[in-house]
């Protein structure tokens, strides 16, 4: 190559250069792999009533389903689409460090250990749960301190097991595990009588009565609650701009809630001159862009999903199989724990 | 060797080739470990083996070492080595006696007992392995009583839902391990003697003090220990036994379910070795009035080892593999252990990387087990 060549060149890659460090920072890798795809993987759990589980025609409804649509309508737009993977415990997070799936919406428990060790982030919380006891009610037990010397079933690889340790060398009581690969297996052994308890997240026990047992008047959720399980979507720790898209929507959906809007009113929200829903739903400001979306990402999750408290009601609320009360999980203002960072 | 020949020389290409593909080969094991621990590092997943000594804090059902949610990792790996390993050994002692027993069946001339050893055979061959440890496992805890109606098969010894349990010695195991191994020497001493004592005088070998040897010691340390200690009997609780040893359900389902799996296989074997004998050797021995029993136990099966080893080999190492099956059970083997580790710690890797050690060495000790008896064999006819 000749000097006026190599001069050339090297004037060219300069100013390229220039030109690409006054640019916005390019997408990251997740959010750009999920956009060529055009459509978002989530892991989900293998069946857990409520939360993730698919009927009788493949379709995958819960709480945690729900939420990875949200998040796929945020960043997708109209033409979003999802693809579920169901996961068991032991290869939820492998799954997810390998980058398998983009993201895990099921029902995991925020931990220190996992946040700081595996390699991974925890983007919020959407349900706060905690662990219980399933027993039969001829047992006659009135709380979980009688359970000395019982045989417990639980899916391995879960903070199952290890709060049952720590539970029960607390209470100066003991207990014999029976650990199987999958919750499934677990269940089929407490309903055969292997085990006088079933112990996993209290939302786990309420859907596996109402769904596996054959008369669920004959079982009881006994009144201890031992254990805090925050559950929350996960994401890979390399990718922060895709961490911040998914915590936000997530604050986005309870915020929504906050400020009364909901699938069904927020095309009129629109028009609102209130400039809390003005911000949230893009109509001022530039929020979008700042997350590296466009300004209309919670509008189309919010009527995708619904706000938090449509997407609690349609999936583990008072009107459904599983009855459970909002409790902690309602908002701070009406006495729960469900509190949005300001979405500004 | 002389390399002077150059490329035409064809040990100096098979030396050039070897060391070229050795090259390629490494070249590729380094890239993948290099792709390893950059791809580990970008991602912030911890590596290292520092875990092992770290608190296990969760429980293990069934141990045959002291182990409790304080102790580490690492015991807890050993805590599932020894499980795996007891299923293992029992489930190939069990498979051979099951397996010996049918495949000498399948080749009654007996009406019924043939055709129902072949039965046997091809209906546990063909069904999956784990689809038969859940049938086991269903038929268990279904049929099994509930703690509260167990009922006591002999003093001290009940059977529930949660298992076996039975009285144990409270301290002793020691002196009745040692005289069960004085035992067994004892035995093998007698055997030598009295084979030798026959080849010399021609008087018969006999069997039988052989066999009062094998179970009059063990069984006097164990009167003695228990003249002299308490028993730890199981005693019944709300929800079900406590003190004093316990089966479970798991176990035995495996157990079970591994032996009778493999059985049919090595039944298989054996059938196959025995017919390998040729028909003169039968047509012999019966021609000097040998029974049938004889014929077998004397001609036919010592030439049929030489066929059957190694097979057999192959089988006891799929039984010691196999005992990872033993997760969708709940029984606590090495690899359900693992699994849990790996969740706890999410250090994938080392973990599977220590498990597939295990059973490397494991799989690679039977098989040289294998190989010296097979060696040993070998030389049948130099009695």
């Amino acid at each position: 190559m000749n000097d006026l060549f190599k001069n050339g060149l090297a004037g060219a890659l300069l100013v390229a250069a220039a030109a690409g460090a006054g640019t916005p920072a390019a997408a990251g890798p997740t959010l750009d792999a999920v956009r060529q795809r055009g459509e978002i993987v989530c892991g989900v759990n293998t069946g857990v009533g409520g939360f993730s589980i698919a009927d009788s025609s493949g379709q995958w409804t819960g709480l945690t389903t729900d939420f990875c649509r949200a998040v796929s309508s945020a960043v997708l737009g109209d033409a979003a689409k999802e693809k579920f993977v169901p996961l068991s415990p032991q290869q939820r997070f492998t799954a997810l460090q390998s980058g398998e799936v983009d993201m895990l919406t099921m029902a995991a428990t925020w931990t220190l250990t996992r946040d700081a060790s595996l390699g991974l982030l925890y983007a919020g919380v959407y349900f706060y749960d905690g662990q219980g006891f399933l027993v039969p009610k001829s047992l006659g037990l009135k709380s979980a301190t009688e359970l000395d010397g019982a045989s417990i079933c639980t899916a391995t690889g879960t903070t199952s097991e290890l709060n049952l340790a720590d539970y029960f060398r607390a209470n100066k009581i003991t207990f014999t595990p029976v650990v199987f690969e999958a919750q499934n297996e677990a269940r089929a052994a407490f309903f055969s009588g292997r085990c006088q308890a079933f112990s996993a997240d209290m939302s786990i026990l309420s859907s596996v009565r109402i769904s596996d047992a054959p008369n669920p008047d004959d079982w009881q959720i006994l009144p201890e609650m031992i254990s805090k399980e925050p559950l929350g979507p996960v994401v890979g720790r390399n990718d922060l701009e895709w961490f911040t898209i998914a915590k936000w929507t997530l604050m986005a959906l309870i915020e929504a809630e906050e400020l009364g809007v909901t699938s069904q009113n927020v095309d009129q929200m629109k028009e609102s001159q209130d400039p809390g829903i003005q911000r949230l739903l893009g109509t001022s400001g530039d929020l979008g862009e700042k997350l590296g979306l466009d300004a209309g990402w919670a509008y189309r999750a919010i009527k995708r999903s619904g706000n938090y408290g449509e997407m609690f009601e349609r999936n583990v609320g008072p009107n459904t199989p599983l009855r459970m009360e909002r409790g902690a999980n309602a908002l701070w203002s009406k006495g729960g724990l469900m509190y949005a960072m300001p979405v500004r | 060797m002389k390399l002077s020949g150059g490329w035409s020389d064809p040990a100096f290409r098979a030396i050039v080739t070897q060391a070229a593909v050795l090259a390629f080969v490494a070249v590729v094991v380094a890239f993948l470990a290099v792709n390893l621990i950059g791809n580990l590092e970008e991602r912030s997943i911890r590596t290292g083996f520092g875990f092992l000594w770290q608190a296990a804090s969760f429980e293990i059902g069934q141990s045959f070492l002291p182990y409790d949610a304080r102790a580490t990792f690492g015991t807890a790996l050993l805590v599932g080595l020894l499980n795996t390993l007891v299923v293992a050994v029992l489930g190939i002692v069990l498979s051979t006696i099951a397996g010996g027993v049918v495949g000498i069946a399948s080749l009654s001339r007996n009406p019924l007992v043939a055709p129902l050893a072949t039965a046997y055979v091809e209906l546990v061959r063909n069904v999956p392995l784990l689809l038969q440890l859940y049938l086991w496992y269903a038929i268990l805890t279904q049929l099994l009583p509930a703690a509260s109606e167990a009922p006591q098969l002999l003093p001290g010894i009940y059977l529930a839902k949660s298992g076996l349990h039975f009285l144990i010695l409270e301290s002793g195991g020691g002196i009745v391990l040692a005289g069960l191994v004085l035992g067994i020497l004892a035995s093998f001493a007698y055997g030598r003697w009295s084979r030798r004592r026959a080849d010399l005088t021609g008087a018969n070998a006999l069997l039988w003090p052989r066999l009062v040897l094998l179970v009059a010691l063990p069984a006097a340390a164990l009167v003695l220990v228990a003249a002299t200690t308490d028993f730890n009997v199981p005693r019944p609780t709300r929800f079900g036994f406590s003190g004093g040893g316990m089966v479970t359900p798991e176990l035995t389902a495996l157990l079970v379910g591994l032996s009778l799996y493999n059985a049919a296989f090595i039944a298989e074997i054996l059938r196959a070795g025995i017919l390998s004998v040729g028909k003169a050797q039968s047509e012999a021995a019966a021609s000097l009035s040998l029974s049938r029993a004889q014929t077998l136990r004397l001609v036919i099966v010592p030439q049929a080892m030489k066929l059957v080893v190694p097979p057999l080999a192959n089988q006891y190492l799929n039984l010691a593999k196999n005992t990872s099956l033993a997760i969708a059970i709940g029984y606590p083997d090495l690899m359900s252990i693992g699994n849990t580790i790996i969740n706890q710690t999410g250090q994938a890797i080392e973990v599977i990387a220590i498990l597939m050690g295990v059973y490397l060495t494991m799989s690679l000790s039977i098989s040289a087990l294998m190989n010296w008896y097979n060696a040993r064999v070998a030389l049948v006819g130099v009695r």
